[in-house]
């Protein structure tokens, strides 16, 4: 008896073990196709048009840079850019979308990414307090309304939205942006929800020594909900950095308002002849900060993801 | 407010409860105010538009503060795009296209995510953090910027292509992004199934799309643009249910060990119901974002494609802005339908998920 237990047993172990190296290996796999493209993006970014569709595609830079075009004005072929899995880069891509209006297109998205921010991290923390611990009239209704705008596809709004932004005269303007999306929903349940979670003891013993609610939600509640800020913080900064619809609706019309991922769109150009390189440096060149803000604040993203699970 | 002091007798108390409670409520609705004024200006009173508009015939040429800018038409627009009029093909051919999309990728992106937390959250697992990097790096950066990394993968000299075509014999490119066939019809024409054997059924048109394209299954280039949907998210996902199983104390585990259940026993009867709520979020989630896809049709549809690919959401821009006649009302009625076909599928889900458990 005490044989065949041991024996089940060893089987056991010897089975946990096969779906160990299968998990494994199917970690490992799946860690490749998600980070495989990425690299070659960034390898190709740096070659030629010729060059990017030859095969065996070569992904590793050697330090001799070419032109992509010869002294007599041809473009190079591909042999001369390539040799087995080595390549002699090429900045032409970088060099041509950052005299274009690719610099424009990135202090747009920066500038309009942090001020969406800053004013998201006043008006949903000051509206999620207030729905949180203040008592009035048309508190719950004020809630029910805000949880239900979270309903509405951001594709219904696009016409009106339009129609309303081209009547007030804020039709291709940075303020138009700024104020459609100066509040969300998710930013507020989440502050609402945070802000519960702090023992109300703390308020009430400010209230006694006559702080004003204001007071108290600016200098005491404010400060302890970091976690939740930061979580809103990056959220915002990141939905708002790699906003297409909104840009495309609002800010469409005048080029030079566009933000980055609009800008890669019209660098693409029309029909099938792609420039890879373009598009690919263009690429790089939009995922390089939040690259670097993920690698730095990682832990918060994935707190931030956990915490309220949801993508801004 | 200075006057509210702890030592005042009871009557001033009274008043100054009284008084502390209207300080309440003037601070409160000071500081929900510019949410609320914002919500309705930009999204209450548009949603209202869309809904009066498409009851007109405004194309959205004529300025609107001219009395005769259009009129109403009553359920024309519905009509015309959703009944029985001329542009019936188009829309439903864009919803058939979208609910292949959520049907292919709500269940993968869901199922692969929690399998991947599952081993990740494994004790013997070493390197986590690297595997949660590598699976959450993809939906960092813009929708846009993931579209135009898989119209390079998978263009025709790329590398997708050049990986099959070393290890498939015989292979010949595949024009990934440009490829109208439905996958069910290229699966059974391998056995030499195709419209012209299967009998006149398949002619039959409901809603002026002929049964056999209903049926013809995700065309490849939509396939291309669900699998790049299913690599960004899958990460996000995972990170989720990924959270909800740290949440879940070992000592159940431990108790279920105690009384001999294996490990599949465990998953089933312990790590699944415990993370029902997880996967109801994860599931509404999916069905709101996949619904409503449009960044990657704007950058993966071509001429060719369009017909396999264009999403409802995309029609919907598409009707507004683009073209030669293009024509806000009826883009507006297509806008609400869609708005609809979300909530029911979003109630179906909550009636057959069981969303009653969910504190999300």
């Amino acid at each position: 008896m005490t044989n065949q237990t041991s024996q089940s047993s060893e089987g056991m172990s010897t089975l946990r073990r096969i779906l160990g190296i299968l998990g494994f290996g199917f970690l490992i796999f799946f860690a490749i196709v998600q980070i495989t493209p990425f690299v070659l993006t960034i390898a190709n970014s740096f070659k030629c048009d010729a060059a990017v569709e030859n095969r065996p595609m070569p992904f590793i830079p050697t330090f001799n840079t070419v032109s992509c075009r010869d002294d007599a004005g041809e473009f190079i072929s591909a042999d001369e850019q390539v040799n087995g899995i080595f390549f002699n880069p090429s900045l032409d891509g970088y060099r041509r979308i950052l005299t274009d209006q690719l610099p424009r297109w990135t202090f747009n998205t920066a500038f309009l990414s942090i001020v969406v921010t800053i004013l998201r991290l006043i008006f949903d923390s000051a509206a999620g307090y207030s729905l949180a611990r203040l008592n009035y009239v048309g508190n719950r209704a004020i809630f029910f309304l805000i949880l239900g705008t979270m309903m509405i596809p951001g594709v219904v709004l696009l016409i009106p939205r339009f129609l309303l932004l081209k009547e007030m005269g804020l039709l291709n303007t940075y303020q138009g942006y700024i104020i459609v999306l100066s509040v969300d929903a998710f930013g507020i349940l989440l502050m609402k929800q945070f802000f519960e979670s702090i023992p109300k003891e703390i308020e009430e013993a400010a209230m006694v020594d006559g702080a004003s609610r204001f007071t108290i939600f600016a200098r005491i509640v404010l400060p302890m909900a970091t976690p939740a800020l930061t979580a809103l913080t990056i959220f915002s900064f990141q939905g708002n950095w790699n906003n297409f619809m909104d840009a495309l609706i609002i800010l469409g019309g005048n080029a030079d308002l566009y933000n980055l991922p609009l800008g890669l769109t019209i660098l693409r150009g029309s029909g099938q002849d792609i420039q890879y390189d373009l598009v690919l440096a263009g690429s790089v060149i939009t995922t390089l900060p939040m690259a670097v803000i993920f690698l730095f604040f990682q832990r918060y993203f994935v707190e931030g993801v956990s915490y309220s699970g949801l993508k801004g | 407010m200075a006057e509210a002091n702890a030592s005042r007798p009871t009557k001033a108390n009274a008043t100054s409860r009284q008084d502390q409670k209207q300080a309440d409520a003037i601070t409160g609705l000071t500081l929900v105010a510019p949410a609320v004024i914002i919500f309705v200006v930009f999204l209450i009173v548009p949603l209202i538009m869309a809904l009066y508009f498409s009851f007109t015939n405004w194309s959205g040429t004529r300025p609107l503060d001219q009395p005769d800018a259009y009129e109403f038409v009553g359920f024309d627009n519905y009509e015309r795009w959703v009944v029985d009029g001329r542009r019936v093909d188009d829309f439903y051919r864009a919803v058939r296209n979208t609910v292949y999309y959520v049907i292919g990728v709500v269940p993968i992106q869901t199922a692969l995510a929690l399998v991947l937390a599952v081993i990740v959250n494994q004790k013997w697992l070493r390197a986590k953090s690297f595997f949660r990097t590598a699976f959450y790096f993809p939906s960092i950066t813009s929708s846009i910027v993931v579209s135009f990394i898989f119209l390079f993968m998978f263009s025709t000299g790329g590398p997708i292509n050049a990986v099959l075509d070393a290890i498939v014999p015989n292979y010949e490119n595949i024009a990934w992004t440009t490829n109208n066939d439905g996958i069910f019809h290229l699966l059974i024409g391998n056995f030499g199934i195709t419209e012209d054997t299967v009998g006149l059924w398949a002619e039959a048109e409901i809603f002026d799309i002929e049964v056999w394209d209903w049926i013809a299954g995700p065309s490849v280039a939509l396939t291309t643009i669900m699998a790049l949907a299913v690599w960004t998210t899958t990460g996000t996902l995972m990170v989720v249910y990924l959270a909800a199983l740290q949440g879940i104390p070992s000592s159940v585990y431990e108790a279920a060990e105690i009384d001999g259940a294996s490990g599949f026993e465990m998953f089933r009867g312990i790590t699944l119901p415990l993370l029902a709520p997880t996967t109801f979020f994860v599931i509404t989630v999916g069905l709101i974002g996949t619904f409503q896809v449009f960044d990657q049709i704007y950058v993966l549809q071509n001429d060719q494609t369009a017909r396999t690919t264009t999403s409802v959401a995309y029609l919907v821009y598409a009707t507004a802005f683009e073209g030669t006649s293009p024509n806000l009302a009826e883009a507006s009625a297509i806008a609400i339908v869609l708005f609809i076909i979300i909530f029911i599928a979003t109630i179906l889900q909550r009636t057959f998920v069981g969303g009653d458990q969910a504190n999300t």
